[in-house]
């Protein structure tokens, strides 16, 4: 394991952590769920590190894309009916 | 490197149940619950890691005599690799389930619905 | 206040649960015995350089189609949930933003290239990284821009369905061919293993990643589709 990899693992761990805590401390959810697919996204890249490239490939295109749409999907339903 | 992924994992996963515990609205309950299971999915892969060795496909780099002592634990990445797919049919079903809440009662604040608390 | 005391304290409790985990761990310097099987048999059992993707075509299929089976299930239940919300007639359909000219231009041309991407994942997924799981997704992000583009295009619900449940029949029919032909139910050994490392090897494996990606896609689009339409969901 050479140090440029460690740094980087380090640097995306810390990220991680640092999108995590706005996902759970944000007032608005859009920031929330925003973060909470940076994080997967975040996660796919430390996979690589791991030396896991089909966990990271199903990562960031399930608990990063496609996560993440249905979250908007579901908050436009309820703010078109909320408007309403 | 291993203990990096496994610490970040640990701490994902305490921090999606601490909000998952504390939030008041549904959807952020949720999005707190998705990144627990982004926590756990690091641990299990972190754990199969070992130091030194490559993605567990053979090719010219990694000659099938020497696999063994060439590649890491290929089981938990299959592992995580269903998990990551049940995970997202479980986000939808808590959203499914949340937008049906939400017609119920037009709101998404747990402490409105308070049928089975006691 | 009680609530929040017993919050942080179920919160540390796990921490420090975790805290012993994390600290005590040591990685391993050997591949245990399982993972060392399937490093050495990995060519002459599956003809699948991928190892990965031999553990959850092969090896462990049936766990596979089990999961398939809770997707089916995912979906289904989804599409139960939301049809018994029906909105109010005249409420629907006007809420729709229309997309604009770059957003209907830009997946008129990404489309074709985003499916053609997943049909390599997928027939790739013995040799390379992918296979069925990660191909049925990259489809099924196809479908998500088709409606990010044209949401009140609509989807024909039957071709989902029909896409969905011939996959699944041929998947459990290849199964029982296995039982038949090969060593047991999911036995790539029906077909022939042919050279290591090339693409059309292997056995079965490229036939079941390709069932697999289609029932992984149809069941992703069914449930984004379900989740995003407000009109007859």
């Amino acid at each position: 394991m050479s140090t440029v990899l460690l740094g980087l693992g380090l640097v995306v761990g810390l990220a991680m952590v640092g999108a995590a805590a706005l996902a759970l401390v944000t007032r608005s959810t859009v920031t929330a769920v925003l973060a909470a697919g940076l994080v997967s996204l975040l996660a796919s890249v430390l996979f690589v590190v791991l030396a896991a490239p089909d966990v990271a490939m199903t990562e960031a295109a399930i608990g990063s894309g496609l996560t993440t749409f249905l979250f908007f999907f579901v908050m436009g339903r309820i703010r078109r009916e909320g408007a309403k | 490197m291993a203990q990096i992924a496994l610490a970040t994992g640990f701490v994902l996963i305490l921090a999606g149940i601490y909000g998952a515990l504390t939030n008041r609205d549904i959807l952020r309950m949720i999005v707190a619950f998705t990144i627990a299971d982004t926590g756990v999915n690091v641990v299990l892969v972190a754990v199969g890691f070992l130091p030194g060795r490559t993605a567990p496909i053979l090719d010219a780099a990694v000659p099938v005599a020497q696999a063994a002592e060439r590649i890491i634990d290929p089981v938990p990445q299959a592992l995580v690799l269903t998990a990551i797919v049940i995970g997202l049919g479980i986000t939808a079903l808590m959203l499914a389930y949340a937008y049906r809440l939400f017609r119920l009662r037009g709101s998404l604040d747990i402490s409105n619905f308070t049928e089975l608390k006691w | 206040m009680i609530r929040n005391v017993l919050i942080a304290g179920l919160v540390a409790l796990l921490g420090v649960a975790f805290w012993t985990l994390a600290a005590g761990y040591v990685p391993d310097a050997e591949l245990n015995r399982t993972a060392a099987y399937y490093a050495a048999n990995a060519q002459t059992d599956v003809g699948a350089p991928n190892i990965v993707t031999g553990i959850i075509v092969t090896w462990r299929g049936l766990d596979t189609l089990g999961e398939v089976t809770v997707l089916f299930l995912t979906s289904a239940i989804i599409a139960l949930v939301l049809a018994q919300s029906k909105t109010p007639p005249g409420a629907s359909g006007a809420g729709f933003l229309p997309s604009g000219e770059l957003l209907t231009t830009g997946s008129r041309m990404l489309l074709p290239l985003i499916t053609l991407l997943g049909a390599y994942v997928i027939m790739n997924g013995h040799l390379t990284p992918g296979g069925g799981f990660q191909g049925g997704a990259i489809l099924a992000s196809g479908v998500l821009l088709m409606l990010l583009a044209d949401p009140s295009h609509r989807f024909a619900h039957s071709v989902i369905a029909r896409v969905e449940s011939i996959s699944g029949l041929a998947y459990v029919l290849v199964g029982l061919a296995g039982m038949a032909l090969a060593g047991g139910f999911l036995d790539n050994g029906i077909l022939p293993l042919g050279r290591f490392g090339a693409m059309l090897s292997a056995g079965a494996i490229p036939l079941i990643s390709v069932l697999i990606g289609l029932k992984v896609g149809a069941e992703f689009s069914s449930i984004l589709e379900s989740l995003e339409e407000t009109e007859d969901a």
